[in-house]
């Protein structure tokens, strides 16, 4: 086990970074998030030529076969660009949830044709992996809402959680609400006696838990664009005639949030590296803290121009809001370490 | 060297030296076998292989007498490090194996009453007299002075040339005549430290360690040494400041808060995730990419055991404190005792070793690459300096 990056990791990086810069700079996501924010071309190429899409799924169902430490630094570099793709909620979530049942819509899935989404609030979390839905199963037809779906507008095929099964559905109705996260929007997904086939058993805790492992990663690309592009303007802009970067204020600042960064680096690591509960509920409850804090302090010492809709850093701190929220709060997953961790509250 | 063969190295080993025997014998022995610190040279205590190996001779030896790394800190961390990198191969020989025995106690004499964090301005003269060096002025802070054999210092000795370049650095013999020893009380009651007054000290020219003028690069090591010895130590989860917090916390389920619970859990997180980069830092130097994550380590181990010591005061709610008798201590120890006294010495980690705000210079200006304080000294005569 190790926290390190290994090279075939890097040399995915190097890939995914180099299309992100020329397909997906912050100006081309700005150009999109009001219109049409997920740009579906990125995605294929992402899928079709660097094969993003399979990496979780094993080799003989159509799959790239890498573990979860290869998708982590996928996700690290989706995080930097706020790349609107389908990604997370595709390959991962609803990527998880398939494969115990080793369903043929893998195969699909696994080369960018076909996209699904989980039908379940992006809001639960491990410790309550319903929260916001209503569906239940009657006669094989499914009945109910779930709210803030992520990726479902986008999604080919819906997969539907319910009392510990997996079925896909025909027929829901997906309405995009306005979303905090302009780059990944969320939508409520409304079933009327649907048709649904049975796709096979969910532990769909495990799902969000895992989810919830690599998320972290996410996080910690978000972060370290924040942390790269305040650095990068406070050594360029100039008041009372020096580089805002040079007064001690902001450079301790600076420097305790590049440290701050440092955890969450190992933090994720150790979230792909060891996935168990304690190790998720750490990278969660640390990482979405310091991605929203990044971002806070990338606003702030950007000054006005922060604070404008033309300068890139509010999708991030959009990006890392919703996120906090997503799959768990901080607070949540500190309350699961009272017991993981051997840290009993009063009695 | 492999794990496996490390192993068996340290099992032959103890197939001849029986650690039930003597203490000292034993550990003699051990350096002797390259197992003191093994990515030392052979016949330095070290075997030249890789650092990480340690752990396992650490494990395979932990039944057996160990060195005091409380009393010793300061040799194994700061002076060993740089009498390996500067010494002449006469001096390693000398100083390295009773250092690491602890027959040796090491003290280090670089803080002075007009020199803290701006070290370079140091006054402190050494001036030649043929073999020997003439040593006169005054050390302050000194931990542990009171019981070392040798001291690490730092020495003016060129007072017309900008500070930087005029300093050469020595080891004191602290029984020459004209070192004078004297404790200073600390806020725990205890006197840890001390100040040292050097008064025509006499040091033969074979206690220099590196070139003369050249005592601020030796110094370097020295100090860079010492903050991955002070926040870069291994610890196990639940370990650390957070081990005696926990075990309060355990044993007094009478106290617990929601408020307090909350806390101490984002406490617990931040504990862990500091515990995991120390682990990557760790994993990065064995790999042979040294990170700039270690300039940070000693940052956060401050931050941390300053947090959670005050925690466990708060929460323990006692008003008490175990004893103020002023007395010079045996050792360093941050976590020993009780409650009031972690608190109060954990003060201290955020100032000895580099201040926090030093530190975090450090990481914006050679880390972050953000433009450097403004100089007002860079270029003028230390004799010329204000003062
Ligand atoms: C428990 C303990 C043990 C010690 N043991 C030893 C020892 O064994 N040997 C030894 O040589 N020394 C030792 N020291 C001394 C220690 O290294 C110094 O105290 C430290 O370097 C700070 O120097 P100072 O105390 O003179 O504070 P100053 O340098 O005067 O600093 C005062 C305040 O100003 C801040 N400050 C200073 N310069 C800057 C700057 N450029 N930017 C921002 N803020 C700044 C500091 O952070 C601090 O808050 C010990 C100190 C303590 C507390």
């Amino acid at each position: 086990m190790t926290l390190l990056y290994s090279e075939v990791e890097e040399e995915l990086r190097a890939a995914v970074r180099g299309l992100l810069a020329d397909r997906c700079p912050p100006a081309a996501v700005l150009k999109r998030i009001e219109s049409d924010p997920y740009d579906l071309d990125l995605w294929k190429t992402l899928a079709g030529e660097i094969g993003v899409a399979g990496l979780l799924i094993p080799e003989e169902l159509g799959g790239a076969g890498a573990s979860a430490s290869e998708v982590a630094v996928v996700l690290e570099e989706l995080g930097r660009a706020v790349a609107p793709v389908p990604f997370f909620t595709s390959s991962v979530l609803a990527t998880q949830a398939l494969l115990p049942t080793g369903d043929a819509l893998l195969g699909e899935l696994a080369e960018g044709r076909t996209t699904a989404a989980l039908a379940v609030s992006f809001a639960a979390s491990p410790y309550r992996p319903l929260r916001g839905s209503s569906v239940r199963i009657e006669d094989g037809r499914l009945s109910g809402t779930v709210t803030g779906v992520a990726g479902a507008d986008v999604a080919d095929v819906l997969l539907v959680p319910v009392d510990g099964d997996l079925y896909t559905a025909e027929g829901a109705a997906v309405e995009l609400v306005p979303s905090l996260d302009l780059t990944r929007p969320v939508a409520t997904v409304t079933f009327e006696r649907a048709r649904a086939r049975r796709v096979g058993a969910c532990d769909l805790a495990a799902v969000l838990r895992s989810g919830a492992a690599l998320l972290a990663s996410e996080q910690l690309g978000v972060a370290e664009w924040c942390l790269e592009s305040t650095l990068a303007y406070v050594k360029e802009r100039h008041q009372f005639a020096r580089p805002v970067g040079s007064f001690q204020a902001i450079k301790h600042r600076l420097a305790d949030l590049w440290l701050d960064v440092v955890r969450a680096r190992a933090a994720a690591r150790n979230a792909v590296a060891d996935p168990s509960p304690l190790s998720v509920a750490v990278a969660q409850s640390w990482n979405a803290a310091v991605a929203v804090h990044a971002a806070e302090e990338a606003l702030q010492l950007h000054g006005g121009i922060g604070m404008t809709w033309e300068h890139p850093v509010h999708l991030y701190l959009k990006r890392a809001k919703a996120a906090e929220i997503a799959l768990g709060t901080p607070g949540d997953h500190r309350e699961a370490l009272s017991s993981l961790a051997g840290v009993p509250g009063p009695e | 060297m492999n794990e496996a063969e490390i192993k068996e190295r340290v099992a032959a080993f103890l197939g001849e030296h029986d650690p039930g025997g003597d203490r000292l014998a034993f550990l003699r022995a051990r350096f002797d076998a390259g197992l003191a610190w093994v990515w030392f040279p052979e016949g330095l205590g070290g075997l030249g292989v890789a650092r990480e190996l340690q752990q396992v001779v650490e494990r395979e030896l932990s039944g057996t007498p160990q060195i005091n790394t409380g009393v010793q800190g300061i040799g194994l961390g700061m002076a060993a490090p740089t009498i390996l990198a500067f010494g002449t191969e006469e001096q390693k020989r000398r100083f390295l194996r009773p250092l690491w025995t602890g027959e040796e106690i090491w003290c280090q004499l670089f803080s002075e009453p007009g020199a803290g964090s701006d070290l370079a301005t140091l006054a402190t003269r050494a001036v030649r007299d043929g073999d020997e060096w003439v040593v006169d002025g005054q050390k302050v802070w000194t931990s542990g002075a009171h019981h070392a054999r040798w001291g690490i210092l730092v020495t003016r000795t060129d007072p017309d040339v900008p500070k930087h370049r005029g300093m050469t650095y020595f080891v004191c013999d602290m029984h020459a005549p004209g070192v004078e020893v004297r404790p200073l009380r600390q806020i725990t009651g205890e006197a840890e430290f001390n100040e040292v007054f050097l008064t025509g000290v006499r040091l033969p020219d074979d206690l220099r360690l590196g070139e003369v003028g050249d005592g601020w690069r030796v110094a370097q090591t020295t100090l860079m040494n010492e903050r991955v010895a002070i926040g870069g130590a291994p610890v196990r989860r639940g370990g650390g400041m957070v081990g005696p917090v926990l075990d309060a916390w355990h044993a007094h389920p009478e106290l617990r808060t929601h408020d307090l619970h909350q806390r101490l859990l984002a406490l617990w997180v931040e504990a862990e995730v500091t515990r995991l980069s120390g682990t990557r830092l760790r994993e990065q130097l064995a790999a042979g990419h040294p990170g700039p994550e270690g300039s940070g380590m000693k940052l956060s181990f401050a931050k941390l055991n300053q947090a959670l010591s005050g925690f466990e005061v708060e929460f323990q709610r006692d008003l008490g404190y175990d004893d103020w008798a002023f007395r010079r201590s045996e050792d360093v120890d941050f976590y020993g005792r009780g409650p009031g006294y972690r608190y109060l010495r954990a003060k201290g980690n955020s100032i000895e070793g580099g201040t926090s705000e030093i530190l975090r210079n450090i990481i914006a200006e050679r880390v972050l690459g953000l433009p450097s304080e403004p100089r007002v000294d860079k270029d003028v005569p230390w004799k010329d300096l204000p003062r």
